[in-house]
């Protein structure tokens, strides 16, 4: 028996895989089972979320000692939470007795977590602490087999925790790799270089969680599937008014000087800004309305005169989108994260983000930047993304027709000099090549192709990397 | 200066902020609760015809049922938060409810092609005094039923209506729209709740 056909205990697996991927999987094109095939969704739930970094939740939502807050691992329920030592964890929800969820709660404080079920209970580092009536066992429980099981390699990132179950996936910063040089930039324009989450829109579609990761860096769809943002942020431009939003795709985007950069893992980004002038207030230029928006702007501009442009900035969507394989994006202001439920069916959670003004870089303004940063954040989640959600949906109905096999991503394929690498060897396209896509499914299709070596971990004192 | 709310969004700061989440907390009190049934009449007339026009989607004719400078609120926290420091699922003035529908109106916004058909319920209407006479909070409990492309669901929660007496007749304020599952994961919300 090897590694690849057991699970951790030993005790054997299902074969790994019933799918050859390289009959799947083209430079060109996928088959379209990689999306309406159960069994591979199955295998997608170990081998891509499990054995690569997956981002869990952020630093800001467990500020505290003893903080909590519920997430998920591809399908496992997972405790994220800052014992009371200070070290983050990622626990699995599920008592080692009989395999009850121990905390029922999205978010909260808990110095321990009890099962509801036979009264089992736990330490926030994972520690059993005690069961009741324990003289009924032959055997104590300082086994740590009796310990929550939790992942046991958890990392952050400048406040986003990521989890793996892989010990042989590389450190964390390695995995990010490139991307982190745009996800360093749009941190550190804002005070302090950091961001608090402020709630949510939380949304959810009928179709595979893919289809969403498959959209995160396309410029074609733009001004097709958001045709009815576009014309409504501009509806009331007049005269000299600058056209508002995403508009800068309108004309020839193909040869705008805005680009797609692929880096390693599956990791991409779009660069807009480019497109757009960055000149101090030239952000706040283009947003599109939103309330409060003229007030804010009227005191702001009172109080910081020359300064409030670039003040202004900060309440306006930075123009890029990065997207961190598998299921974290940051666009605008946002931090999107997409979670599987089923084969067909995914939540996409666009966390709000709010500024923390510690040193006053904002001069008294930060209350005013954050009111006005709630409402522009809500806009393209009500009037942009639902758009491509059902969009989403109906390419899932659509490959209902089986006998139509494949799904086609070759735009800027094999087009001379279309495709350029940076100095650091990073390919960059036009924002409206497939070339992302083509690059994320290689990735994918790797994974697929291995059956990782996923563990679990219990002993409490160790010390992950 | 008088500023057009349709175009422009001069009302929405500080103090509207703080009114909001004033208006908005322990107000359901029985010692509030009006009787008079000429008036609880009144309410329920004017949270009917609001539903009426939706359900016919009859936006334009709807939002003549708000003053001017109005809200349209849907909170993503139970207990409405602070749409100041929190994100909402929608937080709508003037400006981008006449956004929303314009979208709504306009044939590529796909995700309200084809166009839902809705069948609202409204029941419990209970209203209650404030410290102005001329301006009634209205509770009411709510389950709007949607189809859409072969697929049904439904949305429930109460909504809390801020109404106030103007010019001979009842116009709203705010509409605050209180989703059970408001801090969960949503399909698709593309209707005025």
């Amino acid at each position: 028996m090897t590694p690849d056909d057991s699970f951790t205990s030993g005790v054997t697996r299902p074969a790994a895989t019933q799918f050859n991927f390289n009959e799947l999987i083209f430079e060109d094109r996928v088959h379209q089972c990689i999306y309406t095939e159960e069994a591979i969704f199955r295998e997608e739930m170990r081998k891509v979320f499990g054995g690569v970094w997956v981002y869990l939740a952020h630093e800001s939502q467990i500020p505290k000692n003893d903080d909590f807050v519920a997430s998920k691992l591809g399908l496992r329920p997972i405790i994220v939470v800052r014992d009371s030592t200070g070290r983050i964890r990622a626990l699995y929800n599920r008592c080692t007795h009989r395999g009850s969820t121990v905390c029922r709660q999205q978010q909260g404080s808990a110095k321990s977590f009890s099962c509801p079920y036979h009264g089992w209970s736990y330490f926030n580092s994972g520690k059993i602490s005690g069961v009741p009536w324990p003289d009924g066992y032959a055997d104590d429980f300082s086994d740590p087999k009796y310990n929550l099981a939790q992942v046991p390699r958890v990392q952050s990132y400048r406040g986003f925790i990521f989890g793996t179950l892989n010990p042989d996936m590389p450190p964390l910063k390695d995995y990010l790799g490139g991307v982190k040089k745009p996800l360093d930039e749009w941190l550190d324009r804002h005070p302090g270089g950091k961001l608090t989450f402020c709630d949510a829109n939380r949304l959810k579609f009928n179709g595979n969680w893919k289809l969403l990761y498959d959209n995160s860096a396309d410029g074609y769809h733009v001004i097709f599937s958001h045709r009815s943002l576009l014309a409504m942020e501009n509806r009331l431009n007049e005269g000299d008014d600058e056209d508002k939003g995403m508009s800068y795709y309108k004309s020839s985007p193909d040869k705008a000087p805005f680009y797609v950069k692929v880096f390693e893992n599956g990791h991409h980004y779009k660069d807009k800004r480019p497109a757009v002038d960055t000149s101090p207030g030239g952000l706040w230029a283009i947003e599109g309305p939103h309330p409060g928006m003229e007030h804010y702007e009227e005191i702001i501009r009172e109080k910081l005169g020359d300064k409030a442009g670039s003040v202004l900035d900060i309440a306006s969507s930075e123009p890029v989108n990065i997207n961190i394989f598998p299921n974290l994006h940051i666009l605008g202001n946002h931090v999107q994260v997409s979670q599987p439920v089923s084969l067909t069916e995914t939540d996409t959670t666009w966390w709000g983000t709010a500024v923390i003004d510690d040193e006053d870089e904002l001069h008294g303004c930060v209350d005013a930047v954050n009111a006005l940063r709630m409402r522009t954040q809500e806009s393209f989640p009500n009037f942009g993304e639902l758009d491509d959600l059902m969009n989403f949906e109906q390419i899932q109905t659509g490959l209902a027709g089986v006998e139509d096999e494949w799904v086609y991503m070759h735009r800027g394929l094999g087009i001379p000099g279309r495709i350029k690498r940076d100095t650091d060897g990073y390919l960059i396209g036009p924002p409206t090549d497939e070339v992302f896509l083509r690059e994320t499914m290689q990735v994918y299709k790797r994974l697929m192709m291995n059956e990782p070596n996923l563990v679990i971990e219990r002993e409490i004192e160790a010390t992950p990397d | 200066m008088q500023h057009d709310p349709s175009r422009t969004s001069y009302y929405v700061g500080d103090h509207f902020y703080q009114s909001l989440v004033d208006s908005y907390a322990d107000w359901q009190t029985d010692d509030a609760e009006i009787t008079d049934p000429d008036l609880r009449d009144t309410c329920r007339m004017l949270l009917e015809k609001e539903a009426r026009l939706l359900d016919r989607n009859k936006l334009d004719d709807w939002l003549t049922l708000y003053v001017p400078e109005c809200l349209y609120w849907v909170p993503a926290t139970p207990h409405g938060g602070d749409p100041r420091t929190e994100i909402a699922v929608c937080f709508d003035d003037r400006r981008r409810i006449e956004d929303r529908i314009y979208r709504l109106q306009n044939e590529f916004a796909w995700s309200q092609r084809p166009l839902s058909r809705t069948a609202r319920l409204i029941t419990n209407i209970s209203a209650f005094s404030t410290k102005d006479p001329d301006t009634l909070m209205v509770r009411s409990t709510f389950l709007t039923n949607e189809f859409q492309a072969g697929d049904k669901r439904n949305y429930t929660g109460w909504y809390g209506h801020k109404i106030g007496f103007i010019d001979g007749g009842w116009k709203i304020l705010v509409k605050q729209v209180n989703l059970i599952d408001c801090d969960q994961n949503l399909r698709n919300l593309s209707i005025i709740l």
